[in-house]
């Protein structure tokens, strides 16, 4: 391995800028003569609009344009999209109601959009903002799932009645049933996945410009996936064709999934450029952010695990309430569905599972994709079903794990996926070892006598990577293909430029990227740069989500690296006048077989460009490839944490004591940049599990809208983590790679609760286990302990 | 509009601003020192942490009006004659950023925690003076690192 190769802790080639505060995030560029976008938006969950009087806002100080529904009616603007289709039981579309990016006749949500100010100064758009009078007509809304279901509870959108999307299912009921018919014991929870706002710390932010000269648009925004964007806005909205419409996401400052949609405000601000002949700026301060980001999960589930009398899991039934809040976001209703069912046999070898969903229309915020996507959802169904099964059953939660483990691969679950490889019991055993497991009962004693109660929690997740097979997610409904695409453009003295279509919100593409060059290429790792981020320089792209950069995209790199090397042999075959098939490459060296004559790979480029040495129509001058890659399976990370905690009884405080992660990425690039990608997946996990839930009031005020009342986590709000890896490499990519970056949010929220549940003798805790919320269980346990 | 009149990062600078200019939008937008950023609206993410007169505060809370005469310095200012600060060397060689937005705020936030606390910090106390601070990126666990590295480096 060399020191800036595969498998190395290189230092990040992007960090210089990040440390000295010459980054460029989106609301960092300025364009001349830009104005400043505020968005009016709806203080009520659900209302009429009756009209909107514009007049007086209109004249006030600075104001360039105030635009509504009807503007962008009026001008063919189309509105915003879910991009994958999903079918009811009973063979029907899912139910979507439309979605404008300026509301139409009705708002749906608190936060809705209403009108669009445009002014010279944000403050003059602000100020202008608050003389527009909307007459609304105020109309009941519904924030519970259950209750949005009963008869004559107000309807969201006509064509979904009952407020039902679609009421979907996955695996072979019968089966399942019958093997809870022939169950020797059946564990029964009731399950709620709090609600979440992903709040990366640079809010959203677009500037939308419009060139009348190329009748051309740009669109710099914070986006996860800016080929996407230019796709949807194109091809599906309408702003202009792709080869007239350009997005850039430069740095991006964290994303999590939140900026992978399309949503109003970019769409408002690049159509608004035009339409005003100005720039178009927005930046969401953090309540907007709040109100309009994408939330994410909010499911309620009621779930049973069949076992057999040797312990043996038999059978698995789901029913889960997905809320998808007010509108479908892009890609909304695949989470609950084929990002979270197919998951449901976690690690464990389960012959039968049912699983039924119903997708939910509230008035709420949308609810989307958020780091983990429906993954973190069935791991905490399934390893709080698989600890409560252990513990009603009277065995170790380590040892019920290791009895029903996937043993052999490959494995076909009853839900879709075909685990390629893994050895889950080596990354308990592990765990096990690394968590000092045999101490326990000593420190649970130690604890006791401090009046403390110390638990101990498991969670071995499993997840859904690589996303994903283009032709598999096409026949689950997917809308587009999940391939990526690279083009590596070497120059003539033998410096590398990447074109990629990932993109790096934080992830360090610059450098991993950079790293498989070097190493394959054999040139310093300085020699390489990283472009991604800009539809004009990219070709094509899909984004980066999903875990998907590294085995998705690092694989369309390793391809173009394939083509470039094999035309380089044939530089080098005329340059060294050898047969082609006599060139061998190692090293950063073409070397003619068995003698000492070579060209290093600088030198090779050089005469790739020059073209002296070859005759131009039996071989192209120059050296630059690209490549697609579609993967023929999804990846299964899958891995083993351990959480230890210690509660107290009086206050209802949690300690987290210590954490331990083993993680089975496949092969690892850089293992610095990996390690603080589970640290980061494990501080927001911790966070669902501990402290952050979204709260509406029953009028649909979201109550929990600012930092001071949503409670992220901070640094003494979380311990440090003791992380390890085992490595099964992956068999369906050239690297052998699994990805990594959302592990540890998958992994953490059942980790802390079986640790809570452990430390309270099993008493039911509901996320986030507030201070409170762990009180109330405890005095529970205290009671019931007293009772016996 | 009144004036304002103040140092940064070692350079006299004056402006017209809007009386409710806050410092962040006066460095950002007048200054174009776009490397204190904006996290939130209630004084909580510590995105825009920046020194005056030699301590760290939040600039988005305080009025750049009330700051006549003042010396500020931001991050663009705290390496000196091209060579990194102690803290940001930290910062890179321990992983403590990911996507970068909450790192300025950090580094400055850190170097405060040092000046106050001195060169020997233990794991507690760093996370407890990091509260001000909000990471969604890292997990906190390599900007801890980072700041106890960074402290013993300033000592040298
Ligand atoms: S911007 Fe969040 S504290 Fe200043
Ligand atoms: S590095 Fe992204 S918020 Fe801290």
């Amino acid at each position: 391995m060399s020191a800036t190769g595969i498998g190395a802790a290189v230092r990040r080639k992007e960090d210089l800028r990040f440390i000295t505060g010459r980054g460029q995030y989106t609301d960092d560029i300025n364009r001349p003569g830009q104005a400043y976008a505020y968005f009016l938006r709806s203080p009520h969950a659900h209302a009429e609009i009756k009209s909107i009087d514009t007049r007086d806002a209109r004249a006030a100080d600075g104001v360039l344009a105030i635009l509504t529904g009807d503007d962008i009616a009026a001008d063919k603007v189309g509105g915003l999209i879910c991009g994958w289709m999903i079918h009811s039981k009973d063979g029907s579309a899912m139910k979507a109601g439309a979605h404008p990016a300026l509301a139409q006749g009705k708002v749906r949500y608190v936060g809705d959009h209403v009108a669009v100010v445009i002014a010279e100064t944000l403050a003059q758009a602000r100020d202008a903002s608050e003389k527009i009078k909307v007459d609304y007509k105020v109309l009941p809304a519904v924030v519970d799932m259950n209750d949005a279901v009963k008869k004559g509870a107000p309807v969201i959108h006509e064509v979904s009645g009952n407020n039902t999307v679609y009421n979907w299912h996955l695996g072979d009921k019968a089966a399942a049933d019958a093997a809870f018919a022939k169950a020797k014991h059946v564990t029964k929870l009731d399950i709620v996945n709090n609600r979440l706002v992903p709040n990366a710390m640079e809010p959203r932010a677009a500037v939308g410009d419009y060139e009348p000269g190329t009748e051309s648009f740009t669109l710099y925004t914070t986006s996860q996936n800016p080929h996407v964007a230019r796709l949807v806005l194109s091809a599906f909205i309408g702003i202009a064709p792709e080869h007239k419409l350009r997005v850039i996401a430069p740095d991006v400052g964290g994303g999590f999934g939140s900026k992978i949609f399309i949503y109003a405000e970019e769409t408002v601000c690049v159509w608004a450029a035009k339409k005003v002949g100005r720039p178009v700026k927005w930046t969401a301060d953090r309540s907007e952010s709040f109100l309009s980001d994408a939330h994410g999960r909010d499911h309620v589930t009621h779930a049973e695990l069949a076992l057999d009398e040797g312990g043996k899991i038999t059978g698995l039934r789901v029913n889960t309430k997905a809320n998808l809040g007010a509108y479908l976001s892009t890609f909304s209703s695949s989470v609950p569905t084929y990002l979270y069912a197919p998951l449901l046999s976690g690690q464990y070898d389960i012959p039968a599972i049912y699983a039924e969903v119903d997708g939910i229309y509230t008035n709420t915020t949308p609810v989307d994709a958020y780091r983990g996507a429906g993954r973190p959802e069935a791991t905490f169904v399934v390893e709080r079903l698989v600890e409560v099964a252990a513990r009603e059953t009277g065995v170790d939660p380590a040892q019920f794990r290791l009895k029903n483990f996937v043993r052999s691969f490959p494995h076909q679950t009853p839900v879709i996926m075909a685990y390629d490889t893994g050895n889950y019991q080596a990354a308990l055993e592990k765990a096990l070892k690394m968590a000092d497991y045999r101490g326990l009962a000593r420190r649970k004693a130690l604890s006791a006598r401090a009046g403390k109660l110390r638990g101990i929690g498991f969670s071995a997740y499993i997840e859904a990577c690589g996303i994903a097979p283009s032709a598999a997610v096409g026949s689950l409904g997917a809308g587009v293909g999940l391939w990526e695409s690279a083009e590596v453009r070497v120059n003539p003295i033998g410096t590398v430029e990447v074109l990629t279509g990932s993109h790096s919100h934080g992830q360090g593409h610059e450098t991993t990227f950079a790293q498989l060059v070097s190493d394959r290429l054999g040139i310093p790792i300085d020699n390489v740069s990283i472009v991604h981020g800009d539809t004009d320089k990219v070709q094509m792209g899909m984004g980066t989500y999903g875990s998907r950069s590294g085995a998705v995209g690092m694989s369309a790199i390793f391809k173009a690296l394939d083509k470039v090397i094999a035309k380089g042999k044939k530089v080098a075959a005329y340059c060294l006048e050898a047969s082609e098939n006599d060139i061998d490459f190692k090293d950063g060296k073409f070397s003619v077989k068995g003698t000492d004559r070579n060209l290093d790979f600088g030198s090779v480029a050089l005469q790739a460009y020059i073209a002296h040495k070859f005759n131009g129509q039996d071989l192209e001058p120059g050296l630059k490839e690209g490549a697609f890659w579609d993967p023929t399976n999804f990846t299964f990370p899958a891995g083993v944490h351990i959480c230890e905690v210690e509660v107290d009884p009086e206050t209802g405080i949690t300690r987290i004591d210590r954490w331990t992660a083993v993680d089975d990425f496949g092969r690892v690039i850089n293992p610095m940049i990996v390690e603080g990608q589970v640290h980061g997946g494990i501080g927001q996990g911790v966070g669902q599990a501990l402290l952050e839930g979204v709260h509406y009031n029953k009028d649909g005020q979201l109550v929990t809208a600012s930092f001071n009342d949503y409670c992220m986590p901070r640094a003494d709000d979380l311990p440090s983590y003791n992380v390890g890896m085992t490595q099964t490499p992956c068999p369906s990519n050239p690297l052998g790679i699994k990805g990594c970056g959302e592990a540890g949010a998958i992994a953490a929220p059942p980790a802390v609760i079986n640790a809570i549940t452990d430390a309270l003798g099993h008493e039911d805790v509901p996320m986030p286990a507030t201070p409170l919320n762990v009180w109330r269980a405890a005095q529970k346990a205290v009671a019931k302990k007293a009772a016996e | 509009m009144p004036k304002v009149s103040m140092t940064v990062n070692g350079k006299a600078v004056s402006a017209n601003v809007d009386a409710r200019t806050l410092l962040v939008q006066f460095l950002r937008e007048d200054l174009r020192l776009t490397g204190t950023h904006v996290g939130c609206d209630t004084s909580q993410c510590g995105c825009c942490v920046v020194h005056v007169d030699g301590k760290a505060i939040k600039s988005c809370t305080v009025l750049a009006l009330t700051l006549e005469g003042a010396n500020v310095t931001t991050i663009e200012g705290l390496a000196q004659d091209g060579k990194l600060h102690p803290m940001q060397e930290a910062f890179r060689e321990n992983h403590a950023l990911q996507c970068g937005f909450c790192t300025p705020g950090m580094i400055m936030t850190s170097v405060d925690i040092v000046n106050r606390k001195g060169n020997t910090l233990d794991e507690q106390t760093i996370r407890h003076e990091l509260e001000g601070n909000l990471c969604r990126c890292t997990g906190y666990h390599n900007i801890v690192k980072a700041v106890a590295a960074g402290a013993e480096a300033m000592a040298k």
